[in-house]
């Protein structure tokens, strides 16, 4: 699928929050299409508000969501639900589900109170959990699982939603570096090998740096900046949006920045003790 | 093409739940025909194919047995499900149909309507129950907005629980006002079964039927909502809508069951747990595995409150817990292992 004919995700002046109090201010995103987008900032910066926000989740106090230059608040749920798929923040399985089905929640918006499951339904849940790498433990409960295998079924069970955009919130929180790394190869090769559009929350910075084809900081409820990880992260960036003091090391073995904090108690090596 | 897994999992459970309806059915027949005059199965056969009017096992039959039969299973179904998808909706393992004092609030509505007001016409009562029911959920819920962050699940639980000792108290005091007359209700409010005659079953099936015909529809929806309101909301359930076809389907569903047989507790809780533990979180099966197994659960138990101490006759709440709390910590201890 090229990047022309996705749907395509914007937020316009958007201003949301909750209870009347504003948490986001005036922001403009265009999410572009095909690529993994990671939101970062501090935490209460908005992230997972505007995540919300433009998954329809929350109603925006004002300025618009638009999918494919149409108010999502003007869609209705299920058409949302097949075009756009949103995982929260640490979402919690019922005890007692299966990882198969949870995964075939996924197909929810696709029936019908007299659409039947179908073999189209079945190969999605199969390819989902294929793509997530959990179709061995598929009968297993899913609070039988560890951390990342629980939310490696999560994003399976969005991947079977089979939407062209995935919102996901905070889905490495709470891993270890290497499941980490794991689902963020996976979420980038959806957006690179099949043409899916990622919007990813995340909070490790140097991981959304190495990831991100499209790196936005947020701060304060406003977008502080945004573009490729080679134009904004920056030290500079670092200290303003999260007033953090840290170097930013482009590593030439692998080409990835990565972002070391300052702390003045973090203890200094000689070369000698390194090597 | 091999066999779709989901299509596999669907026979084996649609199997079980035919299995378990036959034995639903056996149970009911021999509902009717034990009791203080047990009756055979060709004289049970005679008075349902063939009644005769002058026949007087005809008659138990049909303005003892078949009623109260009826009534039992009608009872646990509605508990069962409405208890199952309560807890689906707030989360909450230990929820059952009286939270939100749903149960509180029918079972005041009853009294107070037939202690004060003179309310005795059966056509009236599920009306006054439903009407019961949803007034205790309102005064809850208009607190739960009122005081501030009121709506979380544990201050709804909080309160509704208060609202449900409030009317329990109020029932209580009149009870004191007026021994006497409160004597018939003093059974039906600890939860029976005796005493119903075809036309309170009537008037109740319909509402019953209908919130059982909802469940059914809507259970799809609450295993999606059972995962949070954003997952569920994410899968396209307009969650708000839900939960009010929820709440309402509840309402009904416990009205019905209080306005034939009182607050019977129990029943709503501890069936839709051990319906969890055989076909697990898919509310498109614990819904309809609660209904039958809710149904099958009373009819055992009302079958040992008419006979273990025949002629005389036991409350069947006061059987419901007595025996079910055995068996479910039976149960839990069979599948633990």
């Amino acid at each position: 699928m090229s990047a022309r004919d996705s749907i395509r995700l914007e937020a316009q002046a958007l201003s949301a929050g909750y209870g009347g109090a504003s948490i986001l201010s005036d922001i403009d995103l265009t999410v572009p299409a095909a690529r993994l987008t990671v939101l970062v900032g501090a935490n209460g910066s908005g992230k997972s508000t505007l995540l919300k926000t433009m998954a329809r989740i929350l109603r925006p106090n004002s300025g618009s969501v638009l999918l494919d230059g149409k108010s999502v608040h003007r869609i209705k749920t299920r058409e949302i639900a097949r075009k756009l798929g949103h995982l929260p923040q640490g979402p919690v399985a019922p005890e007692g589900l299966t990882v198969r089905e949870l995964v075939a929640q996924g197909r929810f918006p696709h029936q019908g109170l007299l659409r039947q499951w179908t073999s189209e339904d079945e190969a999605a849940v199969t390819d989902a959990m294929e793509t997530a790498d959990i179709a061995g433990f598929a009968d297993r409960p899913v609070d039988s699982l560890s951390g990342g295998q629980r939310q490696r079924c999560w994003i399976a069970m969005a991947l079977a939603q089979q939407t062209e955009l995935l919102l996901l919130d905070e889905p490495t929180t709470f891993l270890d570096l290497k499941v980490q790394v794991d689902l963020m190869e996976l979420l980038a090769g959806l957006a690179h090998e099949r043409g899916r559009t990622l919007v990813v929350v995340l909070h490790e910075l140097s991981l959304a740096a190495s990831y991100a084809d499209y790196l936005v900081m947020m701060k304060e409820g406003r977008i502080a900046c945004a573009g490729t990880p080679g134009e904004v992260f920056t030290a500079s960036h670092i200290k303003d949006v999260f007033d953090l003091d840290a170097k930013v090391i482009h590593d030439l073995d692998t080409g990835h920045l990565v972002c070391v904090p300052t702390g003045t108690h973090a203890q200094r090596k000689t070369v000698e003790q390194v090597a | 093409m091999t066999v779709l897994a989901e299509q596999a999992g669907v026979r084996s459970r649609t199997a079980a739940l035919s299995g378990a309806l036959a034995v639903t059915f056996l149970l009911f027949a021999l509902h009717v025909a034990v009791g203080s005059k047990t009756l055979s199965p060709a004289t049970l056969l005679e008075a349902i194919f063939s009644p005769d009017e002058k026949a007087f096992e005809h008659m138990i039959v049909w303005q003892l047995r078949l009623p109260r039969a009826l009534t039992a299973m009608s009872v646990g179904a509605a508990l069962s499900v409405a208890g199952a998808l309560m807890q689906g909706v707030t989360r909450n393992p230990l929820a059952d149909p009286g939270l939100l004092g749903l149960m509180a609030g029918a079972s005041f509505a009853v009294v107070m309507a037939s202690q004060f007001l003179g309310v005795t016409a059966y056509s009236a009562i599920p009306f006054i129950a439903v009407i019961g029911a949803l007034g205790a959920a309102l005064i809850v819920g208009l607190i739960a907005l009122w005081v501030p962050g009121g709506t979380s699940p544990l201050t709804l639980t909080l309160t509704g629980a208060v609202i449900s000792a409030f009317l329990g108290a109020l029932i209580a005091i009149a009870h004191l006002l007026d021994e006497e007359s409160f004597d018939s209700l003093r059974i039906w409010l600890s939860g029976s079964l005796s005493g119903r005659d075809l036309d309170i079953f009537a008037m109740t099936a319909p509402w019953i039927g209908a919130g059982l015909v909802a469940s059914v529809l809507l259970a799809r929806q609450v295993t999606a909502l059972a995962m949070g309101d954003d997952v569920a909301k994410g899968l396209g359930v307009r969650t708000g809508w839900l939960k009010l076809q929820l709440l309402l389907t509840v309402v009904v569903l416990t009205a019905g069951a209080v306005a034939l047989a009182g607050p019977l507790g129990f029943v709503g809780l501890v069936i839709p747990h051990a319906v969890r533990l055989f076909v697990g979180s898919d509310y498109r099966w614990i819904v309809p595995y609660s209904m039958v197994l809710g149904a099958a659960y009373l009819l055992v138990v009302d079958i040992i409150a008419r006979t273990a101490i025949a002629p005389r006759e036991i409350s069947t709440g006061i059987i419901t817990a007595m025996v079910g709390a055995p068996v479910f910590i039976q149960l839990v201890r069979m599948k633990a292992r």
